[in-house]
């Protein structure tokens, strides 16, 4: 089980993806954070607590769920309704530029999901899509803005993000399945 | 969870958990600008109510729409049903057009379990009789909770009309299995026998029944199922067990008091109660489509093997 990223590197890419979201927008009172459940609520804190760093401003940040708009819901021959969860988005996004960050990029569909569950809240101005990891394999036309590590992986692979928020610890993994 | 929702016991402890928690969830959808989400597209969910609701059957309908699903209301009045056709027969005709729920409500105890037995749809009992009325009490225990973060061990005091109460059996399938302490109180006709067995404490006395309760629970006068002489009269029951601000200061301080609806104002509960600071009668109703959209989503899932 091959470690790919330990803390201190998931610390320096988040630092430095904070970085590369305040190089490329200017006015940053537009912008807002939305992370995927759940391991992207974590990263797109620590993206908002990492932007104060570096500039004292506050980005508002929110939660969203996308179970409600899985493309696969009620196609499994045997299995129970996934969880879903609350959807917290405590500001308008109207005319902002959102940041929807997320933890491992891999078929697309859950981006696709997601701008579909955004777009119900409002017309933001732009979304940009943060991802740690992108693991390739697209199944539908979706490209991140900001990438922590390209991490090229068979199909027969699966990357595991540990955060301390959730899990206790900081660590990227790719495992055989 | 299983095919059908016709009781509190078609659900766990853990399932029960699991709709309330998603419920959650459903709540923030009512609160965007743009009330709905894809979730049931293309479902079909037939609306059959044999009995008059105006709170349940638009709780349902709009919790259906909020998902997305295609809902169609059967006027039962203005149905085949007065020409003579029975409950078994309408349900085979619904059922031959393919939908993929039907939410009933019926006078007779156990119509649900009967369109259960001879349906392929899913079927979510809306109230069967004097047996079961289970999504209201989904959405009483989600009322609880949110005021008192939980269930177990608080003492819920249900008093009124126990006897014709499906709300009433519901509530205390659904209350003991979460490990409430439930007290239930009513005229002496007005009781089941047997209560007891379910692990309610009965008491003919309100003032004990509502001592240091956490919640109380009106039921209420359901005069048209009477056929008897079960009280003398409507006002000498307000006066033994009526809900009036006296009585509610026997309660613990932080009191909630709920009902079912629709109300008898002066007769199981004072106006000034009902209106009153500790009153979460509105929010039993807000939270019943909340609740709905739960229970129609999870059932939506495939069912697990009986």
């Amino acid at each position: 089980m091959p470690v790919v990223m330990d803390a201190d590197r998931m610390a320096r890419t988040l630092a430095r993806i904070a970085h590369e979201i305040l190089e490329r927008n200017r006015g940053i009172e537009e912008l807002a954070l939305v992370g995927i459940r759940t391991r992207g609520v974590p990263l797109a804190k620590r993206l908002a607590a990492g932007i104060h760093e570096i500039n004292a401003a506050e980005v508002p940040t929110g939660a969203l769920d996308i179970t409600l708009y899985r493309d696969d819901l009620m196609r499994h021959a045997v299995a129970a309704q996934p969880l879903v969860r609350r959807t917290e988005i405590p500001f308008s996004i109207d005319d902002r530029r959102i940041l929807l960050v997320d933890d491992v990029l891999y078929t697309g569909r859950t981006i696709r999901a997601a701008l579909d569950a955004l777009i119900e809240f409002g017309r933001p101005k732009a979304i940009q899509l943060v991802v740690l990891v992108d693991r390739g394999h697209r199944e539908l036309p979706i490209k991140a803005d900001y990438v922590g590590k390209n991490l090229p992986t068979s199909l027969s692979q699966s990357v595991h993000v540990h955060l301390k928020e959730i899990d206790g610890h900081d660590e990227v993994e790719i495992r055989e399945s | 969870m299983k095919k059908d929702l016709l009781g509190i016991g078609d659900l766990t402890r853990d399932e029960i958990y699991l709709v309330l928690e998603t419920a959650e969830a459903m709540r923030e959808i009512g609160q965007r600008p743009i009330k709905k989400v894809p979730t049931l597209r293309g479902k079909t969910i037939v609306n059959l109510f044999y009995e008059p609701s105006t709170r349940t059957r638009t709780s349902f309908e709009i919790a259906e729409k909020r998902l997305s699903a295609d809902t169609l209301n059967v006027p039962v009045a203005a149905s085949s049903v007065l020409k003579g056709e029975t409950l078994a027969d309408t349900a085979l005709n619904i059922e031959a057009m393919a939908p993929d729920m039907i939410v009933l409500r019926h006078a007779s105890s156990g119509a649900g379990h009967l369109l259960s037995r001879i349906c392929r749809s899913r079927i979510i009992n809306a109230g069967d009789g004097m047996h079961e009325h289970p999504t209201q009490a989904l959405l009483d225990a989600f009322t609880i909770r949110e005021h008192k973060g939980r269930i177990d061990g608080l003492k819920i005091a249900i008093v009124g009309d126990l006897l014709h109460s499906r709300v009433l059996r519901s509530n205390v399938l659904l209350l003991s299995t979460l490990g409430a302490d439930v007290w239930a109180c009513g005229p002496g006709t007005l009781v089941p026998p047997g209560l007891e067995r379910f692990g309610v404490h009965v008491s003919t006395s309100v003032d004990d029944t509502v001592g240091d309760a956490d919640v109380i629970m009106m039921l209420r006068i359901q005069q048209e199922r009477m056929d008897g002489a079960f009280v003398p009269s409507l006002r000498e029951y307000f006066n033994t067990f009526g809900m009036t601000a006296a009585r509610v200061a026997r309660a613990k301080p932080d009191v909630i008091i709920m009902h079912p609806g629709p109300m008898n104002r002066g007769v199981e509960i004072a106006s000034d109660v009902a209106d009153g600071p500790y009153s979460v009668i509105l929010e039993q109703v807000a939270n019943g489509v909340a609740v709905r959209m739960a229970v129609l989503y999870l059932l939506a899932g495939e069912a697990e093997a009986d």
